[in-house]
Parts: structure tokens; sequence; C-alpha cells
């Protein structure tokens, strides 16, 4: 179970007009701006649900995916994930959960998928035997086989992705942070990694949070939304509350609208 | 139970350490050309040096054996010296944010970085000395490689440039975590290795500064780097004095690390991740 309360974070911004004046100017003087990413943020996830969390960019979501990652520490606020606070308990938080950052690479750039995944194991302490189950079921889910064998500079975005999501769940995580997953991806890879999530959910119970800014992702995988935009939360509800029967893209951008965010 | 989860905490770094130090001996070009950089480096250092020894012999503080001793084994080894040789990747992944990954792993970072800095250090140094060290022990005296004095002098040589390089590295973990507190790391970089290299006695041997420069220098932790090791190979340096260096170099460690864990504690508080 996931419970933020009241969480904030702000960022100090160096702010300056162009020009080589102003640039010498701030030399001497900066202009610092404090920008709330998080402003009272609130809100409980039960386990094993499936929620979108969606706003446009620069709304905070990434950030809050860094906090409940335990990577970034709040201003003020509390958070428990499964009783942890993640930035307190940040080694012990880490093993329990998976991430994935649809930007970034989290395999080594020069060596096989399969050596990747080995250290892995070794960083994760997972038991050889739950390493062989897990590998082996997100393999063949996945359709990885001959990919593994592949130094991961050589792989199609598509064919990365898969790796990156098999990589986040070897450890058997309870709960998937998933930051932008399909980003860049080909109609026929979203949709591989859609029906995986979905069915990773069912199977194994799995707690997903997914950000997205492709509304097709949430209405393929996720029951319930949040919609987060300077900072607040706005709306959290079920999806179908959300969408009723119209065209979701049409909607969302319709609720930013109303919003003016 | 204990001393099983030790066993695996350990395993995580080891297991680090092998998958870097395998990817640190796939770069053989990069050590092809590293080697012909040492040679000829050598070489310039080992003319220059005679150049001067025959101008006074009697100011040389070192002897001519040892100084070319000291040289080559500074090249042959010098990725294991060299406070510019940092990885650009930990700086990257600072700079662009590819950190996030790294900091949700159930790893302890700076412990990481350690283990990392000493597998690409030592698979580097490793491909490159052997034909450094071979055509160096061919050369003819005074101008080669000298054998240690005894099988004493080598042990000692062998443990302090373990220690050597563990100095070196707790140097570069401070400039990666100060990294943190700057928007590019270049400018720390560079006063850094520039002040280093000339402390640690890269670009002249200690000895050769003036004994009251010496006297200073040698107590500070950039001489308890390649000074030392290089120093008991050579026979510059032995017994008592050894010694001594040896265990300055054990206090330089553990308050290198002591430093640079408490900064990667703050570092860790204030972290911000570029990048979005």
């Amino acid at each position: 179970m996931i419970v933020m309360k009241n969480i904030r974070k702000t960022y100090r911004v160096a702010r300056r007009n162009a020009g080589f004046g102003e640039a010498v100017k701030s030399f001497f003087h900066r202009d610092y701006e404090t920008v709330t990413a998080l402003d009272n943020v609130s809100f409980a996830i039960q386990d094993g649900e499936t929620v979108g969390y969606i706003g446009p960019n620069g709304a905070g979501k990434s950030t809050t995916i860094k906090i409940l990652s335990g990577i970034l520490t709040p201003d003020s606020g509390e958070c428990l994930v499964d009783g942890r606070t993640p930035w307190k308990n940040r080694i012990e938080h880490v093993a329990k959960i998976g991430v994935v950052f649809g930007q970034r690479s989290q395999l080594w750039w020069d060596v096989p998928v399969a050596d990747s995944f080995e250290l892995l194991k070794d960083i994760y302490s997972i038991p050889p035997e739950t390493y062989r189950r897990n590998k082996d079921e997100l393999t063949e889910l996945l359709d990885l086989g001959e990919i593994l064998k592949t130094p991961a500079r050589q792989l199609s975005l598509g064919q990365r992705m898969r790796c990156e999501l098999a990589a986040s769940l070897l450890h058997s995580p309870d709960i998937l942070f998933l930051d932008e997953p399909t980003i860049g991806l080909d109609a026929v890879s979203k949709i591989a990694v859609r029906e995986f999530i979905v069915k990773l959910n069912q199977e194994r119970k799995t707690t997903v949070i997914l950000t997205t800014h492709d509304m097709q992702d949430i209405e393929a995988i996720t029951k319930r939304i949040i919609l987060i935009g300077k900072g607040r939360i706005l709306l959290d509800g079920g999806v179908s509350d959300i969408s009723g029967n119209g065209n979701i893209d049409h909607t969302v951008a319709e609720l930013y609208r109303s919003y003016e965010i | 139970m204990q001393g099983y989860s030790d066993v695996n905490k350990l395993k995580k770094y080891v297991s680090f350490f092998r998958l870097r130090f395998v990817m640190g001996l796939q770069y053989r070009t990069a050590a092809f050309a590293g080697i012909a950089t040492q040679f000829a480096w050598g070489f310039m250092e080992i003319t220059v040096f005679h150049a001067f020894n025959n101008t006074d012999p009697a100011a040389f503080p070192m002897g001519f054996g040892q100084l070319a001793s000291y040289v080559w084994m500074q090249q042959a080894f010098l990725a294991l010296f060299m406070t510019w040789f940092m990885e650009n990747e930990i700086f990257d992944s600072i700079m662009d944010g590819n950190i996030c990954y790294e900091l949700c792993r159930p790893i302890d970072i700076y412990d990481m970085w350690f283990a990392r800095s000493v597998a690409n250090r030592s698979s580097r140094a490793l491909l490159r000395c052997v034909p450094i060290l071979l055509v160096a022990f061919l050369l003819p005296e005074p101008y080669g490689m000298m054998l240690p004095k005894d099988f004493n002098a080598f042990g000692c040589f062998l443990i302090s440039t373990m220690l050597a390089m563990t100095v070196t590295i707790s140097m570069c973990m401070l400039v990666y975590m100060l990294s943190f507190f700057t928007v590019s790391p270049q400018g720390l970089r560079l006063i850094f290795s520039m002040t280093a290299e000339i402390l640690q006695g890269i670009v002249i041997p200690i000895p050769f500064f003036p004994p009251r420069v010496r006297q200073i220098l040698e107590l500070l932790p950039f001489a308890s780097m390649e000074n030392v090791p290089l120093r008991i190979y050579s026979g510059h340096i032995s017994g008592g004095e050894a010694a001594k260096a040896m265990l300055l170099q054990i206090f330089w460690i553990l308050v290198l690390i002591a430093i640079g864990k408490l900064i990667c504690r703050r570092a860790m508080k204030k972290v911000t991740v570029q990048g979005g």
C-alpha cells in the first residue's frame, strides 16, 4: 500500500534574461526563483491496483515517481510505501520495487543484455532458483530469446524497452513504477508492452503506477487515473468515469483546458 | 544468517567489479594507443633526467638507475595512480540524470563507484603493464628497469601499490561526490588533477623538490599515491622509512573515505535529478 500525504517539493531555478549584459550581471548576482514541483500532494494506492498518473509536461509526474522510488527527498510531507519511507530506508525500499524510466537505460551499453541481468541478480541478491524462474518466464513473455545475447547498444528501442521491463522485474518486486515506458515505441512494441503489463498485474498482482502521455496506454492498462497539474492533484477516479464513451484523448485535452494547466 | 547476508553484500560489489573488469579488457585499441604513449613519455622523461644528471651528478637526489625504474614503473602502472584517470560515465550520469537508475538499486553509491574504479583501473593497468615492463627490463643499464633489491622490498612494493591505488581512488571519489553540488564538474576536475600531478610526484619525483618543500609534501595525501610504491621498488626508501610511509597511506585512506562518505550522505539528501 502506498500513502502520500501533503508531499511538497520545490526546486530552485536561476533565471535571467537573454543577452551578454544579463549574463555578466548574473555572474555577480543571481536571482533564484523557487518552482513548486509538488504542492501538497496526497493519495493512497492499494495493493494490486493499476494507476495511470497523468498530466501535462512539467506537472510533477516524474518528481512524484522519483520520490516514491527513493531518489528524491521531498521538502515536507509523509510518504509510506508498504510501511517504508522511501528516502529514509532507501536501500531496503528499492530492493522491493521495480522502476523503468522510458527515457533512460539501465542496461550496460557494451555488454550483452544477459550480462546486465546477471549483475542485477547479484545486486538484488536474487536466489538462483527465483532468478532462473523469473528470467525464463520474462524471456518467454517478452520474447527475448536471441535479444539477450546482443549488446544493449545494438538493440532497437522496442527491443531495448522489453529488456528494460524484464530487468526491472527480475527480483519480483511488489510495486512497479513506469515512467513513460512506451515513449518512442512503434505500434507493435507498444501493444506488446501494454499486454505484458496487464498480464503481470493479473498474474503476479504487482501494483503498477504508470506515467504517460499516451492515453491508449491508460485505457489498455489502468483502471484508475490520477490527474496532476502545476504540482496539485486535480482529479482522482476510475478511467471509465472520466472517459465515458467518448475519445479519451479529447476528454483529457478538455480536462487540461478546464483546469487551465 | 548475518554471515550469509554479509556474503551477499560483498557479492554485489564483486559481481560489479567482475563485469567492469571484463568490460575494461575489451577495449584493445585504447590499450595499444596507451602503451605507445607511455613508451614515448617514458623515453622522453629519461632523456631529460639524463641531461640533468650529466650536468651535475652530485645534485641528483636519486641514483640514475633508481630514477629509471621509477619512471618505467610509473608508465607501466599509470592507470593505477593517475588522478586525471576519472570516469566520464560517472560524471555523465550525475550531469544528465542517469544516476536515477543507480539510486534505485539496493546498493551504496559510494561503495559501488569505488568497486567500479578499482575494476577499471586494475583492468587497464593489467592490459598495459606487461609490454612496457618487458621492454623496460631489456633496456641496458642504467636506462632500464632494475629488479627489486630483495623479496621483502618486492612484497612491500605490492602492498603499497594496492594502498596507493586506494588512496588515489578515494581522492577521486571526493571529486565525484563534489560534482553533485556543481553544474559542471570540469573545473573541479581540472584543478584537482593539475594540483595532484605536481604534488604527487608525477611531473618530477618528490625527492627532487627542495628539502623544506619536500618535508611538507611527503605528509600530504598526494604523496601517499604513486610516490611510495615507486620509491620502495626502486630502493630509494626501505625498512622503517617504508613502513612509516605505508602507515601514512593507511591513515589517508581512512580519512579520505570518511570525508567522501560524509559528502555522499549530504549529496544524497539534496540530489536533484537533472533533465526531467
